[in-house]
């Protein structure tokens, strides 16, 4: 039991991307989040919706941008235990995608199961 | 109830910081706890002590150091978050090598860490952001 976890309480966290990898800097910061959270050991679970399915997509460039390409980043989350990755069904359909554009495993949700998903945790952060 | 807030959006550009500031304020009246305020994007601009809004405006900055003091609330900034913004402390300007420090009274710069924990904490997470 890690010392951040000395209370033993474990919580359902479920953190919500909502935005292209690109554009503005929360998707790359959500990321940061789930990566420093990991290290608590709790409940952990990412959900993707809207522009947010985006960041999941297979060939990434950014070179063009000047920008960090972090896509590869998520397939590192298996190594911290982040398994449970939801990707909302109308959202990738609407964008043109299916789970073979994106670079990880995922559970593609309807947005009523995702509904559920988000009423069965304890802490939503929304980035 | 114990609630830990989460700030993602920096004063005046967006109201995310003033409904938060009223949000705890009014949970405060209320008996509440806050258990910790945590800035973070650029949520962290509202620790900069430099910020001079025009005299027949709110000082977002001021008037969260005033309520930081006046309840013994916690306010931390993101480090990483913060360091990109410009952000620092006397000790973080001087290990980064920097002239000057910003930090407005009341405020602390810590890790991401203490979002989670604020998560684990509280009964409730509020998150204020666009």
């Amino acid at each position: 039991m890690t010392e951040e976890n000395a209370g033993g309480v474990a919580k359902r966290f479920l953190y919500v991307n909502r935005r292209a990898p690109y554009g503005s800097i929360y998707a790359l910061e959500s990321l940061e989040v789930v990566l420093i959270g990991a290290a608590f050991e709790q409940d952990v679970s990412l959900a993707f919706i809207g522009d947010g399915v985006y960041q999941l997509t297979k060939g990434q460039d950014t070179k063009g941008l000047e920008v960090k390409n972090f896509s590869p980043t998520y397939r590192a989350l298996e190594d911290y235990d982040v398994t449970k990755l939801y990707v909302d069904e109308e959202a990738l359909q609407s964008r043109g995608l299916s789970e073979a554009d994106l670079v990880v495993p995922v559970e593609v949700v309807s947005a009523q199961r995702m509904a559920e998903i988000m009423e069965s945790q304890d802490v939503i952060l929304s980035f | 109830m114990k609630f830990s807030i989460l700030v993602n959006e920096g004063p005046y550009t967006h109201e995310a910081s003033d409904t938060a500031y009223q949000f705890v304020k009014a949970a405060l009246a209320k008996g509440h706890e806050i258990y910790r305020v945590f800035f973070y994007h650029d949520g962290v601009n509202n620790g900069t002590r430099l910020t001079v809004p025009p005299q027949d405006d709110r000082n977002i900055v001021k008037r969260w150091s005033e309520l930081a003091a006046q309840h013994k609330l916690d306010l931390v900034l993101c480090i990483a978050a913060a360091q990109r913004r410009g952000l620092m402390d006397k000790s973080e300007a001087k290990r980064n090598g920097k002239d000057a420090d910003n930090l407005a009274p009341g405020f602390r710069i810590s890790g991401l860490g203490q979002l989670i924990e604020a998560g684990i904490q509280a009964d409730r997470l509020v998150v204020f952001g666009d």
